[in-house]
């Protein structure tokens, strides 16, 4: 069966006329319709176990594919087998029938959103199965060309975007408010502001920086930056199966954060989240971190409000905040507390939210998907939002802002605006005017 | 077969160049130095050959900022051997320099089949680094190669001619070629392997010998382009327009 595009319609099949006879009684029965494997020995045995299964089972982390016993739980759930054909039960039956998982397409689809994993009975975990089995083919050099670009330029630059490693706090300038360099003040701080790549590079980021340092400001957090010296964590490119290159960014990263005192890291980003949270402690590197939203919903009785927003708002649970590190409450909070906006969900929130589309490598892979989605995760997720009649989609993971951004023009609705919740705060707490 | 890929050092275009004090190089104190584009088509091409046809592919570069990356990068591709020279002076190194220092040290390494670099790189002032290390060795050189095909023990080579217009032809014997392009992009590195080579294999060293340059241009001021005037928009059918353009030529005392 092949891949992509729409969801396949039945074809029309010629029936067949068959006899089978008794080879004890000779009785012949009349089994006419279309000629059916069930009819010859199994099929399993035509396929090698040890080039399929059995070689993603030896890998660290790969065991699980084979767990799969068919239930079809996981199906439904994929956000990528809404616009394509895609899921757990689905990689493992082709796998299964001969599908060389290492060098096929299928195994850039997955985007490690978790939601299979949530309901799957079997444990098969796609989190930990696809990057090992994408580490086996990007050391066999099998990478997507946009994937490689990504790479190349984060082991060059220490950010995806291949921008100037010296112009990562350039954003600092139209912030308002004194935003401090440790590489410049290297006094100790509470909280190290882990700004990450979009954030810090991506205009629309920038944005949303510049507003999550006046809302420390005005709340009278003590925080600073790394400046320069800041190297993106790379979860997202571990999960795309460059392990090497996680391997180099947590030594670059861990021996930056060793040059300071912070008593906790506080990111934008979930998926800087997500690794801090879980992967640099198992390589002996435990911080304090926090997501944005979690320094500051416990802050909001400190929040004096003055604008008030009046608008309907829903609001997208990235994957690495909520499914995979079960937060989905402080965002909500502070969406809640700011005056006038009338928060409503959408049919698929919180554990059983969507996915953009951008986690474990996918927001590089737009391209080389495009053949095998009828329409971006994105794209579907922003009809979604625009369903509920919703005039803002609030987001607070800073791959969303421009995939949403675009999606919403692609998809003819504009008029949805996409905004960080802390663009959202610090317009309702005053914006620039008043700081 | 043996080949030999040469490569370069340049500073990154990310980076806002500035011109340095001396106005005759570029502020090289705050860029990153990244290796020259054309030269990955080389040593990809040489990768290719060597895996059709089996034999040695050694990089060589001179002592530049980052260079050691990208000859690691070079052995996590495939190539079995990797040379610095050494000793060079910092700063901007002109082609003809650079093409008698290659040369010195191809000389040295005694027998090679082919030596391979890119056809021209963005700091190139002063000639294409192929034609000099041809000339300065008396070994046949082809410019702007797209590809370079193992053909027995020789290459069939395919260069761009102007207009469109591909040659082809076979190169028995020693060759330098200028490559444009490979047949395929540059593969990918992964950094687990270039970390592998960084630990387990070393970089060969060659120290510069003396080389006269002899006479040649000199680089007298470096400075931005200075945008001034506007582009002029000539109407009318071709006739006229190529009229107009020779009165303008004129006008301006460009031709007599
Ligand atoms: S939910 Fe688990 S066991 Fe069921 S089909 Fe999906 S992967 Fe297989
Ligand atoms: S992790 Fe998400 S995208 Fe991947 S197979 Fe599971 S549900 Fe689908």
């Amino acid at each position: 069966m092949p891949i992509g595009g729409k969801k396949q319609s039945p074809v029309a099949v010629e029936l067949e006329e068959a006899v089978v006879v008794s080879e004890v009684s000779g009785r012949e029965w009349d089994v006419s319709g279309a000629w059916n494997r069930m009819f010859e020995s199994r099929v399993l045995t035509d396929y090698s176990y040890a080039k399929g299964l059995g070689k993603i089972a030896q890998l660290d982390g790969g065991e699980s594919l084979e767990y799969c016993y068919g239930c079809g739980k996981c199906v439904p759930v994929c956000p990528v087998d809404l616009v394509s054909e895609y899921g757990p039960r689905k990689i493992h039956r082709k796998v299964q029938t001969g599908l060389d998982l290492f060098s096929a397409d299928e195994l850039w689809m997955c985007t490690t959103c978790g939601n299979c994993l949530r309901v799957c009975p079997k444990g098969v975990n796609m989190i930990e199965i696809m990057p090992a089995v994408r580490e086996v083919s990007v050391g066999d050099a099998k990478v997507p060309d946009e994937l490689q670009g990504i790479f190349e330029k984060t082991f060059r630059y220490g950010n995806a975007l291949g921008e100037n490693p010296r112009r990562r706090h350039a954003w600092t300038k139209g912030a308002s408010v004194p935003v401090r360099v440790l590489s410049s003040d290297p006094t100790p701080v509470d909280v190290l502001f882990y700004v990450e790549d979009y954030w810090s590079y991506h205009p629309r980021g920038q944005q949303a920086a510049q507003a999550f340092s006046r809302t420390m400001t005005r709340l009278g957090v003590d925080f600073a930056i790394l400046g320069a010296e800041e190297k993106t964590v790379g979860d997202s490119q571990r999960l795309a199966g460059e392990k090497g290159l996680f391997d180099a960014l947590v030594e670059d990263v861990t021996a930056t954060l060793g040059k300071y005192e912070f008593q906790r890291i506080v990111t934008p980003d979930p998926h800087a989240f997500n690794a801090l949270v879980k992967e640099y402690p198992k390589r002996g590197f435990t911080y304090d971190v926090l997501h944005y939203t979690q320094l500051l919903s416990p802050l909001i009785e400190k929040m004096n409000f003055v604008n008030s927003i009046d608008k309907k708002v829903t609001f997208h649970d990235p994957c690495y905040l909520g499914r995979h590190n079960g937060e989905y409450d402080a965002p909500r909070r502070l969406l809640k507390a700011i005056p006038g906006i009338d928060l409503v969900e959408m049919g698929r929130c919180k554990e059983n939210s969507y996915c953009c589309g951008g986690g474990g490598g996918g927001m590089w892979l737009d391209g080389f998907n495009s053949n095998h989605l009828s329409e971006r995760l994105s794209e579907r997720r922003v009809r979604e939002a625009a369903g509920t009649g919703a005039e803002i989609l609030a987001v607070c993971c800073p791959y969303e802002v421009s995939r949403f951004e675009d999606a919403a023009k692609s998809t003819g609705n504009e008029h949805l605006r996409v905004v960080d919740i802390a663009e959202l705060l610090d317009e309702a707490l005053g914006g620039v005017e008043t700081i | 077969m043996k080949i030999i890929v040469g490569m370069r050092q340049l500073a990154d275009l990310v980076e806002e160049l500035e011109v340095a004090d001396s106005e005759v190089d570029i502020d090289r104190d705050f860029v990153k130095f990244v290796s020259n584009e054309w030269d990955e088509a080389a040593l990809e091409e040489a990768l290719l050959i060597k895996e059709a046809v089996g034999g040695e592919v050694v990089v060589v570069a001179l002592d530049e900022p980052d260079v050691d990356q990208t000859l690691y990068s070079a052995i996590a591709k495939g190539a079995d051997r990797a040379v610095k020279i050494v000793g060079v002076e910092e700063g901007w190194t002109p082609t003809r320099l650079r093409a008698q220092l290659l040369a010195k040290w191809l000389e040295s390494e005694g027998s090679w089949d082919a030596f391979f670099t890119g056809v021209q790189a963005a700091d190139d002032l002063d000639g294409q680094l192929a034609g000099l290390v041809g000339a300065t060795l008396g070994v046949p050189h082809a410019a702007v190669v797209s590809k370079a095909e193992p053909e027995g023990s020789s290459l069939r080579i395919t260069q761009e001619l102007g207009g469109g217009t591909l040659a082809e032809s076979i190169a028995t014997g020693k060759v330098v070629l200028g490559v444009q392009a490979g047949r395929q992009a540059p593969r990918y590195a992964p950094i687990t392997r270039i970390r592998q080579a960084m630990s387990t294999s070393s970089i060969e060293m060659f120290e510069a010998p003396e080389v006269d340059l002899g006479p040649g241009p000199k680089v007298r001021k470096i400075y931005p382009p200075q945008s001034k005037g506007q582009a002029t928009m000539l109407d009318g059918d071709p006739v006229e327009v190529a009229e107009k353009i020779v009165e303008l030529i004129r006008a301006k005392g460009l031709v007599r």
